[in-house]
């Protein structure tokens, strides 16, 4: 769904990046934590510029799509209620979609981690002596690494999507679900696609993807394989359906005589009623469509006296991981996740170090949650504190995920299963230790007002030491007060004496909502009565 | 009316003037306040960051210290939406603080949600003749629900300037311990709020949490910026201060 939207955002401000093709090497899983990776990232202003833009334009698009449909909320507590019933009797619904996959004849593949799944498809492809394959987006086809595992068979390869297509020209994975080139400027892609072309190009997006469509063209009539992912299965079908916006998605699923699905196993929903909730929220989510361009449906490989469409249908249903989730409170609603990446468009930290500082195929909040999930280890564990809590993710999200919980409970995993710095445990020791304690509370913030005075200046903290410096290192840190309010309350409470007698009429106790109705009764009124107005009125000026 | 104050660690050792200011405001309001000795701290640092049974000792101290209160106001929404949002998770297996928290979650209030929400009070009469912009902070909106308050308050403020905030919902970075351990992340973030906070001309910046504040605050005094950062109880004390002023010249 990425390619010419992505050319099309990549605003005018970034046209005379060119100097900037100098591809950098994007950050691989596993080089370095992410506080590492996110550093180099905070480094690269054309990433963040390119970014920023992009993701500014998605957040109002999709703000305007979800007010031009009207009872947003409804619709995602909609959204909510088909993924989580379909995951929670997702055995029922997986078995219907296979039954009905196969009426329809198709081959069906479970593959219980990538591995296997890669295996697999390099099996089918190997089997119908595929030497060229064509692909449409498929995230699944990044987890499970198969372009990689294809070329080793010496197949080409070709992505179709353009996004897709330009991150494979520089060899790089993608850094959004959605945009798998969002951090790449228009002056970039100019120079990639003219170089790989031996040819002057324009920045327009007319120019770019008209090259584009040239060179892939050719590859779509050629090729012997299509590999597409899935973005909903529906179970009383057994139907594919894809949300693609250049076409490519229809040309790959209809041209080569060989369609290979690649879908998660979760990627279901029980009905043709609920694609309708569905294909409301995934676009207007995704990119502030309406519609998606094309929203193909494959319902088995091309029958008798049919035109279009492959051969044969394989579809390979991937497990890695997912299955482990279920029937865990804190983390099975991962799950019930569409894909549409609103979550990253909305992540203040996804803003400023974009998607390969996460180091994992799935990038911002959902990428934080997903990616320890489904490989179980250390390898993600730093990931849920790559967020500041702050809950947009959670509030962007169509089918309302609560990432910013499942942030939080991941954390406290890596404290159960001890992937956590000795002297962070110990600090969170003593934060008990003493906070737990009122004596030893106060007798702390005593010491700490003695103790801070050689830092203290003007009030404030600036020196870069100790744990503070992660905060000293950018910003200042305000000085304890001298005397703390619960020592001062005393001496405030005998100077105000009782309550509205100090020159200002009171206000009357007015509770608004029902919940709030009996306390106030309970509380009763204060003395003293004012207008709803307020208690100064309108004449107060001398 | 009984309102206990939960005054947060953070107000109670740092920032003690916004706690004064409003238990001031509240007094002229007809509020009668009591401070409850035995509270700490919610406990939202050892949670967030994963250590449950840490927040749970610390969290604890609220339960009892606000068992006899009729209703519970605090100066910030992040703390308050912690005891709203995770006390029930924390405190589950529990009979007695169970039933603690979730008395204490109905009875409980940030300050803006308080006197508009409970005292039913938009007009404090104020008057604050400055150029204001206002943040939202991202755990009192989005975790408690506190969205229009501060708003219906400031607007209601004399001769208050108010400018709208770009990307006031985002983050500011400030995240409890996130700033620190990953600090370079939190001062992209705020470096951005705070550029955006300078553009627009604001001599005030208002807030609902000192957490927020105390980051965005810091990094407009590192920036050398001329940005007075206020809590609104302090902007609506100083107004309301001023505008008795006038009102007896």
């Amino acid at each position: 769904m990425s390619g010419i939207e992505q050319v099309r955002e990549v605003g005018p401000a970034q046209a005379g990046a060119a100097e900037s093709v100098a591809m950098r090497p994007a950050a691989r899983p596993g080089a370095g934590g992410v506080q590492a990776r996110a550093r180099a990232a905070l480094q690269d202003e054309f990433l963040r510029g390119a970014v920023r833009f992009t993701t500014d334009r998605l957040r109002g698009r999709k703000q305007a799509a979800a007010e031009e449909l009207g009872r947003w909320e409804e619709w995602r507590e909609r959204g909510r209620q088909i993924r989580a019933h379909t995951v929670e009797h997702l055995d029922y619904y997986l078995r219907q979609f296979v039954d009905n996959l196969r009426a329809a004849g198709a081959k069906v593949y479970f593959a219980v981690d990538a591995h296997e799944a890669a295996e697999t498809v390099a099996g089918i492809v190997r089997e119908k002596q595929g030497r060229l394959v064509v692909k449409s987006k498929s995230m699944v086809s990044e987890e499970i690494h198969l372009n990689h595992r294809l070329a080793e068979d010496g197949v080409e390869v070709v992505e179709t999507d353009l996004g897709e297509y330009i991150i494979q020209l520089v060899h790089e994975a993608p850094s959004h679900i959605i945009i798998p080139a969002i951090h790449k400027t228009r002056g970039q892609i100019r120079d990639l696609f003219a170089a790989a072309g031996g040819e002057d190009l324009s920045t327009e997006t007319r120019d770019l993807a008209a090259f584009a469509r040239r060179t892939l063209r050719e590859k779509f009539l050629a090729a012997d394989v299509g590999l597409t992912g899935c973005n909903f299965g529906i179970a009383e079908t057994g139907s594919i359906v894809l949300f693609t916006n250049e076409g490519n998605g229809r040309m790959v699923s209809t041209l080569p005589r060989t369609h290979i699905v690649t879908m998660g196993m979760e990627r279901i929903i029980p009905a043709w009623a609920d694609l309708e909730v569905m294909a409301n929220l995934l676009p207007r989510s995704a990119t502030g469509q309406k519609l998606t361009a094309y929203m193909t449906v494959i319902t088995g490989p091309r029958r008798q006296g049919e035109i279009d469409g492959p051969d044969e249908l394989h579809v390979v249903i991937l497990d890695n991981g997912r299955s482990a989730q279920l029937g865990d409170p804190a983390f099975q609603p991962v799950l019930h996740c569409i894909r549409c990446g609103a979550c990253l468009n909305v992540c203040p930290v996804y803003r400023h170090i974009g998607g390969h500082a996460y180091g994992s195929v799935y990038p911002g909040p959902i990428g934080a949650v997903l990616s320890p999930l489904l490989r179980d280890g250390e390898q993600y564990a730093d990931l849920p504190y790559a967020s500041s809590l702050c809950g947009a993710c959670f509030e962007a999200c169509p089918v309302k995920i609560p990432l910013h919980d499942m942030l939080v409970h991941l954390r406290q995993r890596n404290v159960a299963r001890g992937w956590v710095k000795p002297a962070e445990r110990a600090a969170f020791g003593a934060f008990r230790a003493v906070f737990a304690h009122l004596g030893r509370y106060r007798l702390a913030m005593r010491a700490a007002r003695i103790l801070q005075r050689p830092l203290v200046r003007r009030g404030r903290m600036d020196a870069r030491v100790g744990p503070l410096r992660g905060w000293t290192q950018s910003r200042s840190f305000p000085a304890l007060a001298r005397q703390p309010f619960r020592e001062r309350f005393p001496a405030l409470v005998a100077e105000l004496g009782p309550a509205g007698a100090a020159g200002m009429e009171s206000a009357k106790a007015r509770p608004i909502g029902e919940a709030h109705q009996q306390a106030a009764m309970r509380g009763g009124q204060p003395n003293g009565v004012s207008d709803p107005a307020g208690p100064a009125g309108g004449e107060h000026r001398g | 009316m009984r309102v206990a104050l939960f005054i947060t660690c953070l107000v109670d050792n740092l920032f003690p003037q916004v706690g004064e200011s409003m238990v001031r405001l509240l007094h002229r309001l007809g509020v009668e306040v009591m401070l409850p000795a035995g509270q700490t701290c919610c406990g939202q640092p050892a949670f967030n960051s994963g250590y449950a049974e840490e927040a749970r000792a610390v969290g604890a101290t609220l339960l009892e210290a606000f068992a006899g209160a009729d209703y519970v106001v605090s100066p910030s929404g992040s703390c308050t939406g912690m005891v709203h949002h995770y006390f029930p998770e924390l405190f589950r297996g529990d009979d007695r603080a169970a039933r603690l928290a979730d008395e204490l979650i109905r009875k409980s209030y940030e300050f803006s949600q308080f006197v508009v929400r409970v005292l039913g009070v938009t007009d404090v009469g104020a008057c604050f003749p400055h150029r204001v912009t206002y943040h939202p902070s991202c755990h009192g909106s989005r975790l408690l629900g506190v969205r229009d308050e501060p708003q219906q308050l400031l607007a209601k403020v004399r001769d208050i300037e108010l400018v709208p905030l770009p990307y006031a919902e985002d983050c500011c970075g400030f995240g409890g311990t996130f700033a620190v351990k990953m600090g370079d992340i939190s001062t992209a973030m705020v470096a951005e709020k705070a550029a955006h906070v300078a553009e627009t001309g604001a001599e005030v910046l208002v807030g609902t949490d000192m957490g927020c504040l105390m980051n965005i605050g810091g990094r407009l005094a590192r920036e050398g910026r001329p940005v007075q950062v206020m809590h609104l109880a302090e902007l609506l004390y100083e107004g309301v201060v001023l505008a008795e002023g006038r009102r007896v010249g």
